[in-house]
């Protein structure tokens, strides 16, 4: 009976990345395809630019690959798609268990910060599909980054089963396998190169703009007000080198720094974006002519606000790096936020003076 | 290549006891940084300015060797926690990231 409404379930929800089912000991599982279809390309593409990616997910259970065993690898994953597409990718040619954990459509490594790729989560998973019954080896095959979840002895304590804490990325797992289970030390290293800075830059672009609606109501309203109201013209004229400023400040500090990170001086982020602003600002002012350069007030208030501004948005890139600590940050935080407030506060007053002046109130 | 970068000196939290080591080597097995190295049979560490506290070494470590106070290195996380007076803990969505200063 249980069998029969497992089926009737099973034929009714098939995902478009499996392959037919799979019968083990203890119930069926579909067994996934290692090619991507064009929606898995699309998906990606989404989930990098997006809040498509969160609820990108598959169901937690177990999978199979190719024809597994009860002597097969157990390889553990993240439910989120991506994370599941790039291992199932990976894994072609190869005869193993895939074990998704419920990671809320999180990655493994966010998640295991989480507390969602957890010790807990892998024991139970490991229970509620019957792994002690299908396979009769005891080792699992955990991402490396889950480590940050996973403590491999209360998993050996409560399941019997040996945790073997695997490549950090997935392309390294069939050469891990054939070197018996032993990862070189390049396998077991986060690297930053720059194709994987750039897919970043997408997301720390999207918030940053998000907000410019608002910058650049300010600026027009800023220029535009006269004692007779706001002139449009006024507006224009007078904002446009600050909404340019504005763009060049996002595209500075969530494109060009993170894409060329390595290659600004200094270590601390702050700093390099605050010089990346600078010089950005720098090659931007002179565009706008003898106009802005004429008035000295908006002129100091620019040189103060974009690279300070720059240097705010870079630091949430942090966030998304591979090597930065969190007493880092702090300490850069600390250090930074009284800055960005007071040269923001600075720039404002400077502002407030120059429209007093330009009305001829002083 | 450039790509293995490191953040600012002197502020990880990292703690390593050597004399707790039983040399079973989950630490380097973990460690994504290269932070330890394993010499006659007892784990070194090689540079902790490397280390970014991710907490994968002491939460593998069952000897009580390695302490770490682990977290995000994540700007946003740390100014949310700030405000609201918890622990920084990874958004990682659109309404988070991104809050910026």
């Amino acid at each position: 009976m249980q069998t029969m409404q497992t089926l009737k379930f099973v034929k009714k929800e098939v995902p478009p990345y499996t392959s037919g089912t799979l019968s083990t000991i203890t119930s069926s599982v579909f067994r996934i395809s290692s090619d991507w279809s064009r929606a898995d390309y699309w998906g990606m593409i989404k989930s990098r630019v997006g809040a498509f990616r969160m609820n990108y997910a598959v169901s937690p259970g177990l999978y199979a690959v190719g024809e597994p065993t009860k002597g097969s690898d157990v390889f553990v994953s993240a439910n989120y798609k991506l994370s599941f597409d790039i291992l199932r990718r990976e894994l072609k040619g190869l005869n193993a268990w895939v074990l998704v954990l419920d990671t809320k459509s999180i990655n493994v490594w966010c998640a295991a910060g989480k507390g969602t790729f957890s010790t807990h989560e892998l024991i139970s998973r490991m229970a509620a599909v019957k792994l002690d019954i299908v396979v009769t080896h005891r080792r699992i095959i955990v991402p490396q980054l889950g480590a940050v979840g996973v403590s491999a002895a209360e998993v050996q304590k409560k399941t019997g089963f040996r945790v073997f804490f695997g490549p950090v990325r997935a392309k390294d797992i069939p050469s891990y396998v054939e070197a018996g289970y032993k990862k070189t030390k390049e396998m077991s290293t986060i690297r930053f190169p720059m194709i994987d800075r750039l897919v970043l830059t997408p997301m720390e672009i999207n918030p940053a703009m998000k907000k410019f609606p608002w910058f650049a109501g300010g600026v027009l309203i800023l220029f535009g007000l006269q004692p007779s109201g706001i002139l449009f013209k006024n507006a224009l004229s007078g904002g446009m080198p600050f909404l340019a400023l504005g763009l060049n400040t996002v595209l500075a500090g969530a494109f060009l720094t993170p894409v060329l990170l390595p290659f600004v001086p200094f270590r601390s982020f702050a700093i390099k974006e605050w010089i990346m602003g600078l010089l950005t600002t720098a090659a931007v002012v002179p565009l706008f002519g003898p106009a802005i350069r004429r008035e000295i007030l908006p002129l100091v208030a620019s040189w103060l606000f974009f690279p300070a501004m720059s240097s705010c948005i870079a630091l949430q890139f942090t966030g998304s790096t591979t090597f930065t600590g969190m007493s880092g940050v702090k300490k850069e935080l600390k250090i930074g936020i009284p800055l960005y407030l007071s040269a923001a506060g600075i720039s404002l007053v400077l502002l407030i003076v120059y429209k007093i002046r330009e009305w001829g109130i002083l | 290549m450039g790509d293995l970068m490191k953040y600012l000196v002197n502020v990880t939290t990292l703690q390593y006891s050597s004399d707790k080591c039983a040399g079973c080597g989950r630490c380097v097995e973990v460690c994504p940084r290269g932070v330890f190295e394993m010499i006659d049979k007892r784990a070194t560490i090689t540079d902790t300015d490397l280390c970014m506290e991710c907490g994968a070494c002491a939460k593998n470590c069952d000897f009580g060797a390695l302490s770490v106070n682990a977290g995000v290195g994540c700007a946003a996380a740390i100014i949310t926690g700030l405000l609201t007076g918890s622990e920084p803990t990874c958004g990682c969505s659109d309404t988070t990231a991104g809050s910026c200063c």
